[in-house]
Order: C-alpha cells, then structure tokens, then sequence
C-alpha cells in the first residue's frame, strides 16, 4: 500500500520536519509517531554523516586479479632465480675494489702491483723470484712481512688482511676499526658462508680480541 | 588393446627395453587406457629418450675434442635476457643527450652534492604489526631518516610541511591486511613519485643466516641492470635516498637489483678475504618492488602528469619485453 498512502514531503528543517510528521499523523497511536519520528532522525543523521566523509579522504578498493597475481609471483619467482643475487653482489664489490674506489683501506693491491712489475720489467731472477714468492700469498710468512713492511705506506693497523696465520702479523694487523663488526665476525655466532669459516685457523679469535684494545686507541 | 609384445606388466620397477614389442604404426601412449600400463609405458619411454640423448651428448663431446682447436664454440643457451626485445630507450654510456638531461634534472642537487637526503618514512593508515616493523627496519638501514605514524592525515598537507622542514624524500609503504605491498616513493622539492608494488618482504628475523644489526654507517649502493632511460630515473631515485659519501669501514651495501622488471632491495655486509673473494653476510629486510607509475610531480593521484604508468593490455604482451 505504498502507491495507495499519501506521501509528504517535510520541510528541510529539523524541528518543522518533527512537527509536520506529528500533525500528518495525528490520530495515530503516540507509539508509532515516535518511532516515526526516531526513523527520521536516524535518516537525517546518516545523511550527515555520508556528506562529512566524502570530504575526507576515501580508501579507495582495487580488486586483486587471481590470474595476474598468480603470474606475478611466479615471474617474479623465476626472476629472482635469474638474477643470481649473491654472485651480482660479489663481481659489483670485486669490480670496486679492482677500480680502487676503496683506496688504501685493503691491503690486497699488492698482488695487483705485483702482477703489473712482473709484465712490465723481465729483468734479474731475483726480482721475479721474490714477485713469484709474493704471489704465494699464504705459504711463505716471513718473505710476505719483508714485503709489505716496503710496499705498505699506511701503517700495519689499517691494513684489512686476514688470511696470515702466523701470530705475528695478526697482533700487527688490525682487523676492523669497527668493533660491532669484527665481534660478530670473531665469536663466529653468526657465521658467514660456509667455505669461509672453514679457511680461518682457530688462533685468530683469542689474538684479535687481545689486540683490540690497542688498535681502538691507535685508529681513534 | 593398443600394445602386443611387451612385458607383463607388474614385473618390477624397471621397464626392460623392448625386444620384439610390436606396435601398430599409428599407435601412441596416450591411447592405452590402463593406467597403470599407460604410466609403465611412459617410463619405458622416457627412459629410451633419456638413453639417446646421453648417447648424443657423448658423440658430440667426442667429435668436439676431436676437432680440437677448430671445433665451432659452444652454442650459447637462449635466455630471456638473450631474447630481449631490444628496446629503443636504452641508455648508451656515452650518450650525451642522457648525461645533459641528467644534469639538469630534479636529481642535479643531489648528485651535485649540495643537499644531504633526509627521508621521512610513513604508512597509510592504521599500520599493523609487520608494516609497524618493516618500517622500523627500513629506518635503520636508510641513514638519516625518521618514521612518522600517520594519525589520518592527508598526504597534500604533508607534502608542504616536510618541504618547510627540510625533508628530500618521501616514502609511503601501503598496507593491505597486515603486510606491507606497496611503495610510494616520492622526491620532495617538487619530485618525481613513484610508485611500487611490494612483494615478499622479509623482516630480520626471518632472514636465514643472518648477521647482526646493521651499524650507524653510511652504506655502499649498488644499482643492477638499470639500462632504460626509465630504469636510469629510477635508479638516480634510488641512489638519491643514501648520502653520497659512503664509510667504507662499515662494509655495508644495499643493492637495488633490477631483473625483468622487479627490483630486488638486499642489504649486506661484505667482507674481503682476498683480492679475488668477497663473503657477503645478508642483514637487514628484503623485498621485491615492481614498478607501477611514475609521476612527474610530487604525490597528486588526481592532477599529476604521469611519465609512466604500467598498462597491462599494452605492456604486458611480450614475455621478452621489459621496461626498467
């Protein structure tokens, strides 16, 4: 009976609105003009409302598209696959240190330095005996600590070098200005790939923790 | 119905080669309706397969070493990278018309070292525990820059306030029930936006094998593969987020890895242990952007000039063509 009642309209003012319902429904029971009465406030208020949020900001809804995020992830997977992280990680920092961005911080440009004497001067045996005893970088101990003692113009406890594994050349040697870092490293907690942790001898942990206290003063 | 000749089936795990199997000429396996004989037959197959193509393998070894010297190279494998299509914005090294767009850009002070980045982190509303953590992570690892919760404020009023306090970057992650998928990344002194789709985030204690917390010290950046003219402003955005003088003695390095669009966020220690090997010790979160659009302005979703925005009928035709 919707078609069949009469329909008002009310005024645009709250208060008028309240008393029109009440003269249109006069003879009604009081129950039902004060729920009617209480629909319209609902009413009104809800309109309120909607109007204040649309001035602020919307959340706006993108639906997901199963397919397209299914292929996301799978190319996303085989990308990653592609991109083989560790070794591109690996060449950029070998790329650096060849080009020298790191400066005089690690002691490798030896072998670099070396290489280039060797191609450049064919001269007496001696020389290039001792450039090839140079390149045996882990064998001999003391013929390397003649070298670098000449070649090094830094002192010793900036040189990055770890892979001696004679006492000597460590208590000289700093490993790291950071502390942080090297104690990470040293207490072997966290370890680092695999293949390296089998490359460094037990010694070194107890001598780098006896020399740090010395070379935090000598590098601060 | 289809085979005769061949061996019982049920004889065992290992098909034996056949010895007087005798098939009709127009047969196929697909066309034994047993299920278990269907599947025995395709073993005894692929098995035969597997056989001749060693077979072929070794013959080619051996013509190889033959040859010696004059053997034609190995063929290379086709890679998606190999198939490429080529695109026409790739940046050359030299070109000068790139180095002259690329000092005079929005990017210029930067590089230029007149500005040191200051970054402000926030999330869209209402962040939840992963995003709360992700950012906190995001804080450290990115030197000078602070996190602010958004309480429902509109990103247009941030804007010009973090202009006024001398803010250069801007980055919004986007939250969709509890974790984080997406990035805004915007420069602020009038900018370009970009913004990003984030995948498979990882916070630091989900990454295996990890080292401690990152240290104070300005990390390295490394940025992969970013040949386009796009891929190159988004790379000088990237590298706009970390002060330009990295410490060394932190032996830390972010890399931006782009590989057939996605770009993959690592954060690493490395540590040299001779001239020709590097330990690289994973610390810090991760995550895989993939790139949405790109704004010209500062962040404006109704008036901005989009340089870029992905389209997915138009771009996403080809498997071999990317953009970045």
């Amino acid at each position: 009976p919707l078609a069949l009642s009469p329909q008002v309209l009310l005024s645009k003012n709250y208060e008028k609105a309240l008393e029109e319902i009440d003269e249109n429904l006069i003879y009604w029971p009081r129950f039902i003009r004060h729920k009617c009465k209480q629909r319209f406030t609902k009413i009104t208020q809800y309109l309120i409302r909607i109007r204040k949020l649309t001035l602020k900001r919307q959340r706006k809804l993108v639906p997901l598209r199963r397919k397209i995020e299914r292929r996301e992830n799978r190319r996303e997977e085989k990308a990653l696959i592609a991109a083989q992280l560790d070794n591109a990680i690996e060449k950029e920092l070998l790329e650096r240190l060849k080009q020298d961005t790191y400066g005089d911080i690690y002691n490798f440009p030896i072998h670099a330095f070396d290489k280039a004497l060797q191609q450049q001067d064919a001269e007496s045996e001696s020389e290039s005996d001792a450039e090839r005893e140079e390149d045996d970088d882990d064998e001999d101990v003391d013929k390397r600590e003649f070298v670098e003692a000449e070649d090094s113009e830094l002192s010793d406890f900036e040189d990055m070098d770890k892979l001696e594994t004679s006492s000597e050349e460590e208590q000289e040697e700093e490993e790291e200005v950071d502390d942080k870092a090297s104690h990470s490293k040293s207490k072997g907690k966290t370890p680092l790939k695999g293949p390296a942790r089998r490359k460094r001898p037990y010694i070194e942990i107890e001598y780098e923790e006896e020399t740090e206290p010395s070379t935090k003063t000598k590098a601060a | 119905a289809g085979d005769g000749g061949g061996p019982v089936p049920g004889d065992g795990t290992d098909p034996p080669a056949p010895e007087r199997a005798l098939f009709p000429p127009t047969f196929s396996l697909s066309e034994i309706k047993n299920k278990q004989r269907r599947h025995f037959m395709f073993l005894r197959w692929k098995q035969q397969q597997r056989k001749e193509k060693l077979a072929l393998k070794k013959k080619r070894r051996k013509e190889r070493e033959a040859l010696g010297d004059k053997a034609p190279p190995k063929a290379i494998p086709k890679t998606i990278e190999n198939q490429r299509v080529y695109d026409e914005t790739t940046v050359d090294p030299n070109d000068e018309e790139v180095a002259f767009d690329e000092a005079t850009d929005e990017f210029a002070p930067y590089f230029n070292r007149q500005t040191v980045p200051k970054i402000l982190i926030t999330t869209s509303d209402r962040p939840r525990g992963r995003t709360v953590r992700f950012c906190e992570q995001l804080a450290t690892v990115i030197p000078n820059s602070h996190v602010y919760y958004r309480r429902g404020l509109a990103l247009k009023r941030i804007i010009p306030q973090c202009i006024a306090r001398d803010f250069t970057d801007l980055i919004v992650i986007n939250e969709d029930r509890k974790i984080p998928n997406g990035l805004v990344l915007s420069h602020l002194p009038d900018g370009p936006t970009a913004h990003f789709r984030m995948s498979s985030v990882r916070l630091r204690k989900e990454i295996k094998r990890k080292g401690k917390d990152p240290t104070e010290h300005v990390p390295e950046v490394i940025l992969n593969n970013f040949t386009t003219r796009l891929g190159h402003s988004i790379g000088r955005m990237f590298a706009a987020l970390f002060p330009h003088d990295p410490q060394f003695i932190g032996r830390q390095v972010a890399t931006f890895h782009n590989q057939r669009d996605y770009i993959f966020f690592r954060f690493h220690r490395y540590i040299f242990k001779s001239e020709k090997k590097v330990g690289i010790q994973e610390l810090g979160p991760r995550f895989t952007l993939k790139l949405r659009s790109l704004q010209k302005g500062t962040f404006d979703s109704k008036f901005g000039e989009y340089e870029w925005i992905h389209k997915r009928r138009e771009m996403d035709t080809s498997r071999r063509k990317f953009h970045l």
